[in-house]
């Protein structure tokens, strides 16, 4: 079970990235538990500066932009 | 058909392929280009419009400049995806983090320019830069440089009005944007930062290595393209009809009687006008050069478009939940007081 936070204050692009973690896991058979953290001071928190943001099991490990679905499955499998 | 799309998608990824496209397109793009002003008054010579009267000029402008504005929208759009994504607002922030200010107040203007920078982000990345060590001072003057020396105004500029404006607009955004922040860090103001983002201390994160390949950068550049392009092009149109209707209807002598360099009023008045109005900046760019060819004086031109992109009222409620109304107002106060000195400043010496 990875944990897995969508760090933004929820702009259109934090929910798109939230919907693409959530695909990409569901086809690689991944299972994962998506927090959604809207609170700026919980973001600040993890050091980025721009957002969306993805942190997997306590990594931050994108920030700012769409992520690609490339990626993505990169770090779930990782 | 499967074939074809598997070596669409294996020439997705070849630089070669990238290349050669990337050339074929530039050179398309520059015939067309050349087309448009000929087709535009051939189209308006087709509608049955008495030639020389102030609506023909109007739509003669509209029909030129929506094409030629949105080509060359995605040609520096485009460009300055692929320059950008050389930059990430963490990378900024590394490379700011230990700079005093001055010399800190300098780089982040500059760095300002092409960092990545979307309304939405300025809070995350107001409290990101302060947490992290970068002074406030320093923090203002990439927070106001990021909005106000928009990458595509200044490759639109260039294209449309000339270089000298484009570099007028350039180095006046720059002075700006590093003396208002110089300014506010001296005033010393970390207190009338909110509660929380006094206290709070930014976690450490690695960055990542930067392993964008070309291809990744051109993809990048093309990603821009259609979020800009598709998000602004509303914006240029209505930007492009008010153009075409100064251009048409407005007389010169009204014009530089309100916007000429004489009128000491105009550029104060160019400055509050442009506070509560929000315009993308791709969309001010045809009113400005209307306006300039109408004999509006530069200075004051510059100063309304700088007070519609840079002093935003979305901007400030987003601000508001990291700075207290004091420190807003300073910000506001300083920004339009740079703005309207330079404006004075062009005016006299363009004159």
């Amino acid at each position: 079970m990875k944990d897995i936070k969508v760090l933004g204050p929820g702009c259109a692009r934090c929910k798109t990235t939230e919907d693409m973690v959530k695909a990409e896991a569901a086809k690689l058979g991944i299972d994962v538990a998506v927090e959604k953290i809207t609170d700026y001071e919980k973001i600040a928190g993890y050091g980025i500066v721009s957002t969306p943001g993805i942190v997997i099991d306590g990594k931050v490990v994108h920030a700012g932009g769409l992520p690609k679905s490339d990626d993505l499955q990169r770090w779930l499998q990782a | 058909m499967t074939t074809i799309a598997a070596s669409l998608g294996r020439a997705r990824k070849s630089p070669g392929a990238w290349f050669a496209g990337l050339t074929a397109a530039v050179a398309l793009w520059f015939i067309v280009y050349r087309q448009l002003l000929p087709f535009a008054r051939w189209l308006v010579g087709q509608i049955a419009i008495e030639p020389g009267s102030p609506l023909a000029s109007s739509v003669e402008f509209f029909l030129y400049d929506t094409p030629k504005v949105l080509m060359l929208l995605t040609l520096v759009v485009f460009a300055m995806g692929v320059v950008r994504s050389f930059f990430s607002p963490e990378r900024t922030r590394a490379i700011l983090a230990g700079k005093r200010e001055g010399l800190g107040n300098v780089a982040a203007a500059g760095l300002g320019i092409f960092t990545p920078f979307c309304s939405c982000s300025a809070v995350p990345l107001f409290v990101g830069f302060v947490s992290a060590g970068v002074p406030l001072g320093v923090t203002f003057s990439f927070l106001i440089a990021a909005p106000m020396i928009n990458e595509v105004a200044l490759g639109l500029l260039f294209a449309l009005v000339g270089w000298r404006v484009a570099l007028t607009y350039l180095a006046f955004g720059l002075t700006i944007a590093i003396v208002s922040g110089w300014i506010i860090g001296r005033l010393h103001l970390e207190g009338w930062l909110e509660e929380w983002v006094r206290n709070i201390r930014a976690g450490d994160v690695e960055l990542q290595p930067d392993e964008m390949t070309w291809v990744d950068r051109f993809e990048a550049g093309w990603d821009a393209v259609k979020e800009i392009v598709g998000k602004v092009w509303y914006w240029i149109i209505a930007g492009i009809a008010a153009g075409a209707f100064i251009h048409g209807y407005v007389p010169a002598a009204l014009l530089s009687r309100i916007m000429g360099a004489d009128a000491w009023w105009s550029v104060p008045a160019a400055v509050l006008l442009g506070i509560p109005m929000y315009s993308n900046a791709a969309g001010i760019i045809p009113v400005v050069e209307a306006l300039l060819g109408k004999g509006a004086a530069l200075g004051t031109v510059l100063a309304f478009m700088m007070s519609v992109i840079a002093l935003s009222l979305p901007e400030m409620i987003i601000l508001r939940k990291v700075l207290s109304v004091k420190l807003i107002a300073v910000f506001v106060t300083v920004v339009a007081c740079g703005i309207l000195a330079v404006g004075y400043l062009f005016n006299a010496l363009f004159s």
